[in-house]
């Protein structure tokens, strides 16, 4: 009899090995299609008309030139935003469908729009424009706490808003057929993408068939259909033939989602031994026209006395989306900042003032075998100085420490796993392949349970026909699809036990499937093969759905939550070019039982690399005259290219003690801490600290200025 | 940009890259030839206006002749990827900067977003699925796929066909220099680390000694 509970490391074939993804080839060789790549027979291609105004009335929409244009197929435009208020450029005020791309292009250039213009407001670093009331939150008691500190530090620091800027753009290829939806959106959330999407284009829920085999980025920002998705769908309508509409770059980089900003004024107050005694921190920020809320700050160190004040600023800017480890990467390097600015200014090594301070931290024992761990990996000891001792000539180097947690319990899902008379499995879930591998992670899990090969899974996802599973958000796929995977396998192969015992003369509860056949469990010698076993089951297939229910699963041990990270940053300053060269960076991390270390390790290699960009390179930048995002392209966007990024080690916690937890997610976590290291290696390495990022040339010479 | 703007600033078709190689390395673009002129040495210029209906051109792609009707706006991207269902090569930032469109152009690579399809007409075009099936991968691609360099897979085909050429050229390649050969290529999952094995393993893979 097959349980549910994780096979011991012994017992282990797959599960926690280096395993390619299984979509590898296809990709590589260009094959796979992306929602962006379907061409549809009798495609029309749609582009959105959008408002060139920060913020106006919108008074008329005319799109009569736009329809008299040779090859346009069809048009909508937004009728009830008229005489209603835009509030970004960018905002979508109507579309065309036409022939060609080229027509779409030409056409929408035609659609004539009336405005009155209003005052826009796009700065987002000064309080004065702080709109709503702040909130406001006080631990213990902030005045005691600075009574007590020896030393009390103060300082600016600050986080500007980045966009997701996905390689594929928000977008979809709609067709409406016989009153049904066929959709193939860019999204992680292929299950629920369609949820609620009939409120606004009157077709039954039940009547919406959402399909995405691969989708080139989502970081947080493609969970739902958006106005593009609805747009494209009554233009698939009113048409009658597909329409694809992907925003182009510009549009993907303005109004597609961003990360919200952060700056603050931190004061702190520790012992001259290093024990923090108070923190106290204002923050002020943007998340567009919405609300605006920092959680989890001060970050990972939680002073017994700390008061936080989130002040929000409503800006005539495209809306912030959820953003890889929402909130985290921002008050990381806020905190992370003012703590090592602490440590410098009471001349204390970093890492032992971290130690000192681990019992603030939620994960005591885990921070402090990571951190050694990380120490030992970048060569602490020999590389560490204090900020007061700088390399001698004009090019320094510095080391800075940051660390992050997560949760990461694995989302609700389902999978139904069948096994057919010729010997065959079928795997089929509603989840997404963001590019983190969850398509090879079902195959592994399935191929684990049944004791078969890899390759004798036939894995199906991204279609919302399969089991429901939940949107790739908050690290949980690997944990909720892993479950639903198990439960269902385990139940399928109880059922060809039962088949086999018979057969065999063994109870079924002393029978196990081992390297493709069905065994006495420590008795080779009596056992069948996987296909002689399935060739028993005349009446059928067996088909099994498991589920994760997150309750049950995290108690039984096949899942939890909350993870620990320590990074190490070292990095050159060039202090006449102001030029910052990432060396090395080392990033320990823990995330339970690993299913592919492979693809596991990319997501920690990938996640470093993206904070690294954030450190070095990206910030959406807004001229206050106009309201206009400035950089909404790829030149003056900035990605980090190969040559960026110095090397970069990573380092997996494994063992029973990690293990024995059950799968966590690992998809956020480590793009929280590397903007933290890397401002903290540079202010050890020059001996001030560049207040805010990116850490362009320019501002690193305006700090030594 | 005008079309006939990037025209111009396409030269020969060859990429931005290397445009700017060739600049600096002669000094002088002696002659350009484009799709809708011919600007010879002395500066005359002799008019072959194209367009702007659909001009009958013959593309050679992968090794295949493909017979098409194009206004002479069209980018050889949007050719390849709306006309003829070749979609490897992928559009993300459509200015030449990204290299996800990258494809070879008389065995050079190309932002095909910045080249028109016009200009390509008569040129030899490989695309990633000239370079490789899922079956068949060639030397970078089977590296890309067992070192992990991809992870949402949209910025792959630009990186496999950019790295392919640069190692085509120099299987002798230092890591640095096959580094530089992609530099014009960017990703966002942050693949760096398995491309650089990939390039190495590659580079191995193509002098025997895999």
């Amino acid at each position: 009899m097959a349980t549910a509970a994780w096979p011991g490391k012994k017992d282990r074939s797959l599960i926690g090995k280096s395993i390619t993804r299984q979509d590898g080839p296809v990709k590589a060789t260009g094959r796979a299609k992306y929602s962006y790549d379907l061409n549809p027979p009798g495609l029309l291609w749609a582009k959105p008309a959008t408002s060139p105004h920060a913020h106006a009335k919108l008074v008329s929409i005319d799109t009569k030139k736009a329809e008299a244009l040779p090859g346009v197929k069809g048009v909508w435009k937004d009728t009830d935003l008229i005489g209603e208020e835009v509030r970004y450029i960018g905002q979508i005020i109507a579309c065309v469908a036409a022939e060609s791309e080229e027509i779409a292009t030409e056409a929408v250039a035609l659609v004539e729009a009336k405005y009155e213009v209003l005052e826009h407001q796009v700065i987002d670093n000064d309080p004065k424009f702080a709109t709503g009331r702040p909130s406001e939150q006080e631990v213990g008691n902030v005045a005691d706490g600075f009574a007590e500190a020896d030393v009390t530090i103060e300082g600016d620091y600050g986080v500007p808003v980045i966009t997701h800027c996905c390689m594929e753009p928000h977008g979809q290829v709609t067709e409406v057929r016989g009153g049904e939806l066929y959709a193939w959106p860019s999204t992680q959330n292929v299950s629920r993408w369609a949820d609620r999407l009939n409120d606004s284009v009157g077709i039954d829920r039940a009547k919406m068939h959402v399909d995405c085999q691969y989708m080139g980025g989502g970081f947080g920002s493609k969970f739902t259909y958006d106005k593009w998705g609805v747009i494209g769908t009554l233009l698939a309508k009113q048409t009658g033939r597909p329409v694809k509409l992907l925003l182009d770059r510009d549009l993907e980089l303005a109004i597609a989602g961003n990360r919200p900003s952060g700056y603050t004024h931190i004061k702190l107050g520790v012992k001259n031994d290093g024990a923090i005694t108070a923190f106290e921190g204002s923050v002020v920020g943007t998340g567009g026209g919405g609300g605006y809320r920092l959680r989890a700050f001060p970050y990972v160190f939680e002073p017994k006395n700390r008061k936080t004040t989130m002040k929000g600023i409503r800006t005539n800017r495209g809306g912030q989306r959820a953003w890889r480890a929402p909130s985290h990467p921002q008050t990381c390097l806020l905190t992370f900042s003012a703590l090592e600015d602490a440590a410098a200014k009471i001349g204390m090594d970093a890492a032992a003032f971290y130690k000192k301070n681990l019992n603030l931290t939620a994960r005591p024992d885990v921070y402090a075998e990571e951190l050694d761990i990380a120490m030992k990996m970048i060569g602490y000891e020999k590389k560490a100085h204090l900020r007061t001792k700088l390399d001698a000539g004009p090019v320094k180097r510095g080391l800075g420490i940051a660390m992050h947690t997560w949760g990461g319990l694995g989302h609700g899902s389902e999978c139904r796993v069948t096994i057919n008379p010729d010997g065959s499995v079928k795997a089929e879930i509603g989840t997404q392949d963001l590019g983190t591998g969850a398509r090879t992670v079902v195959s592994i899990i399935a191929a684990e349970t049944l004791g078969l090969p890899l390759e004798a899974i036939d894995t199906r996802i991204g279609n919302n026909a399969y089991p429901a599973s939940g949107g790739s958000g908050g690290s949980t796929t690997t944990g909720g699809i892993s479950v639903s995977t198990r439960m269902a396998a385990t139940d399928a192969l109880n059922d060809l036990l039962g088949h086999a015992a018979t057969k065999l003369g063994v109870a079924a509860d002393k029978l196990e499937a081992k390297g493709g056949r069905i065994r006495e469990m420590g008795n080779a010698a009596k056992s069948m093969s996987w296909a002689d076993a399935c060739k028993m089951l005349r009446t059928g297939s067996i088909s099994k759905t498991g589920q994760n229910n997150r309750t049950e699963a995290q108690k039984a041990g096949l899942i939890d939550a909350g993870v620990g990270g320590v990074q190490i940053a070292d990095v050159s300053v060039d202090t006449e070019t102001g030029v910052v060269t990432l060396n090395e960076m080392a990033a320990v991390q823990d995330c339970g039982l690993i299913v592919d270390m492979k693809t596991c390790e990319s997501q920690v290699y990938g996640g470093v690399i993206m904070g690294i960009t954030s450190a070095l390179f990206e910030e959406a930048l807004y001229d206050p005259t106009t309201g206009r995002m400035l950089n909404a392209d790829m030149e003056f966007y900035r990605l980090a290219g190969i040559k960026d990024v110095g090397t970069i080690k990573v380092h997996m916690m494994t063992g029973e003690e990690y293990e024995k937890r059950g799968i966590i997610g690992i998809g956020e976590p480590p793009v929280i801490a590397p903007a933290a290291a890397i401002s903290n290696a540079v202010a050890n390495a020059i001996g001030v600290r560049v207040p805010y990022l990116p850490l362009t040339p320019e501002r690193v010479l305006n700090a030594l200025a | 940009m005008t079309a006939d703007e990037k025209t111009n600033m396409q030269g020969k078709g060859l990429s931005r890259r290397g445009f700017l190689k060739g600049v600096g390395a002669s000094g002088a673009v002696a002659t350009i030839a484009t799709g809708c002129s011919t600007i010879d040495r002395d500066g005359a210029v002799s008019l072959t206006p194209r367009g702007p209906e659909n001009t009958p051109i013959t593309l050679n792609i992968n090794g295949r002749r493909r017979k098409l009707d194009v206004e002479p706006r069209v980018t050889l991207l949007d050719a390849l990827r709306n006309r003829l269902d070749l979609t490897g090569a992928k559009k993300v930032c459509d200015r030449g900067t990204c290299g996800s469109c990258t494809v070879l152009v008389d065995g050079e690579p190309a932002y095909s977003c910045s080249m028109l399809a016009v200009e390509a007409a008569g040129r030899k075009i490989t695309t990633v699925e000239g370079l490789g099936s899922p079956e068949q991968m060639n030397a970078v691609q089977e590296a890309f796929v067992e070192n992990d360099a991809q992870q949402c897979g949209f910025c792959t085909p630009g990186f496999v066909v950019a790295c392919t050429s640069v190692l085509d050229k120099n299987p002798d390649a230092t890591l640095e220099e096959a580094q530089a050969g992609c530099g014009g290529n960017l990703c966002r999952c942050g693949t760096y680390v398995g491309m650089n094995q990939a390039l190495m393993d590659a580079a191995k893979a193509l002098k025997g000694g895999a």
